[in-house]
């Protein structure tokens, strides 16, 4: 991989520290007005999620990290581990539950997932921004209530549970967003 | 680099409207102090050899350049202002665009607007007042102030002596202090570890209710300076902080040519360790210092700071029509 020189610096960019990959959050140019500038950064630690803060001095050069994200979709969890593919080149990869992570509260099989890979190796994985999922079990509300305030929770087939309005049923398909966990609407299969 | 959109102002037309108004005040600042009002050339056929800073070079082809003459566009109208000062233009002020190559961030541009200014006879207490009264001219409201030396902010930020504490120990403040990343940097030179201690501790913490002018800076960083002697001895500098920001930076002016030439050539020779191209000389400053300039004070204000200031922004791109990515 290549190497990265502070000038090059801006949110996104992924780099090598101390062995782990991070990303680059925030970048500030710090420099005196007759001194030496520095770019003092905040980074997320690719592995761990933890973000932390760092110094350069401006010029100095840092490792590029081998990270891609790509769209695999998800085929099956065997128990221990969740299998994704390629939808292009169909290769096959594994992911743990620490890479997984959140995600495996709302994606399904066949649903198509940002993967983080790292040297080829899964980070993250992170689900689509919408998904439909059943509703196994919730509380059966008053019919008649459209108002949407109050609402009550409702286990989905994943295992997540969202506060869905009074008037929907258990196995009802309703939309999510995943990025909030909140409930957008009912679907009409 | 250009997208949909990008032929927009970052500056609201609200900010810019705020920005003349600023520029107006100093104008009758000025006006009403009997300052002058100069113009001097953005082209120069010498560099800035402060290391610390970049200049932005270009060409001239014309004529008297048939095959063309390289020129560099002014960090500073400093140099051009002194030979008017010691051509007897008496005190004298502008505003204009200067340019630092490898400079850009919140508080940064490559390209930005300077006040500067002169006043012969005057000490640096009394431009330091003067600096004050302008400052709260613009903002339409007295501000107060602390003056403190190089020293004692150190000392009431970090514990340590800037002016005694080699470079490890230096280090050692910046670890203890926080400074993520400190224990692995490779800095050169003590003032290296002074900006990163200033710029990272020190700074955030002054001008928190109002103006903090330090003063008596280490001679290693005098820069355009007199150093007087004493124990230490301390240049004649001041800077200007305002709510964590640095704003200004003023001199006691070193008059003397000799010494004049002999930063120059450590400023290159210094250029030259770190693999930077040496700047040529500026003879036309060393002549007018040879012919006599008068004892003067000096200061330049980043017109942009104070803006930002004035309207609150955080941010240099909201108080600039276009910055260098728009430019």
């Amino acid at each position: 991989m290549g190497i990265y020189s502070t000038n090059e610096f801006k949110g996104g960019l992924k780099i090598m520290l101390d062995g782990d990959p991070y990303t680059i959050i925030e970048n500030e140019f710090v420099k005196p007005g007759k001194g030496q500038a520095f770019n003092r950064v905040r980074i997320r630690n690719l592995k761990t999620g933890r973000v932390i803060e760092r110094t350069f001095k401006s010029g100095d050069t840092v490792e590029a990290a081998d990270v891609v994200e790509t769209n695999m979709q998800y085929l099956y969890n065997d128990g221990e581990q969740w299998h994704f593919m390629h939808p292009e080149t169909f290769e096959q990869l594994t992911a743990d539950a620490t890479a997984v992570g959140d995600a495996a509260k709302w994606i399904k099989e066949q649903d198509v997932c940002i993967v983080t890979l790292w040297n080829g190796v899964p980070l993250g994985v992170a689900p689509p921004n919408f998904v439909v999922l059943n509703i196994v079990e919730t509380d059966p509300g008053v019919r008649g209530d459209t108002s949407g305030g109050g609402g009550k929770p409702a286990t989905l087939e994943t295992g997540a549970v969202v506060r869905v309005p009074l008037f929907v049923q258990t196995g009802e398909l309703i939309k999510v967003d995943t990025r909030t966990g909140e409930y957008v609407s009912r679907v009409k299969e | 680099m250009s997208s949909v959109g990008d032929w927009r102002p970052t500056a609201s037309l609200e900010v810019l409207a705020a920005r003349a108004r600023v520029l107006a005040e100093i104008r009758g600042f000025f006006a009403e102090a009997g300052v002058l009002e100069v113009e001097t050339p953005a082209l120069s056929s010498a560099g800035a050899t402060d290391p610390a800073l970049g200049s932005l070079g270009t060409r001239y082809t014309g004529p008297l350049a048939p095959s063309g003459a390289r020129l560099w566009l002014h960090t500073s109208p400093e140099f051009p202002m002194k030979r008017l000062l010691a051509a007897g233009s008496g005190a004298i002020w502008q505003i204009c665009k200067v340019f630092r190559d490898g400079e850009r961030g919140s508080r940064h541009n490559p390209e930005f607007s300077l006040l500067e200014w002169y006043r012969p006879g005057m000490s640096l207490a009394a431009l330091m007042d003067e600096v004050a009264a302008l400052i709260g001219r613009v903002l339409g409201h007295p501000v107060g102030e602390e003056r403190l030396t190089y020293a004692a902010v150190f000392e009431r930020a970090l514990g340590v002596d800037p002016h005694g504490e080699p470079a490890a120990g230096l280090q050692a403040a910046a670890v203890r202090a926080g400074v993520a990343g400190a224990s692995r940097l490779e800095l050169t030179g003590r003032d290296a570890w002074l900006d990163l201690l200033m710029s990272h501790c020190v700074e955030p913490g002054l001008g928190a209710n109002g103006i903090t002018f330090v003063h008596d800076y280490p001679p290693s960083q005098a820069a355009l300076a007199r150093v007087r002697d004493g124990d230490p001895p301390v240049a004649e500098r001041f800077e200007v902080y305002v709510r964590g920001v640095e704003l200004a930076n003023g001199f006691h002016e070193l008059a003397d040519a000799t010494e004049q030439r002999r930063r120059f050539e450590a400023d290159n020779a210094r250029r030259r360790f770190a693999g930077l191209p040496a700047m040529p000389l500026d003879e036309r400053l060393l002549g007018a210092l040879e012919a006599g300039l008068p004892d003067c004070c000096g200061v330049a204000l980043g017109v942009d700071r104070l803006v930002m200031l004035a309207t609150g922004a955080e941010r240099i791109d909201e108080v600039i029509a276009f910055p260098v990515e728009r430019a």
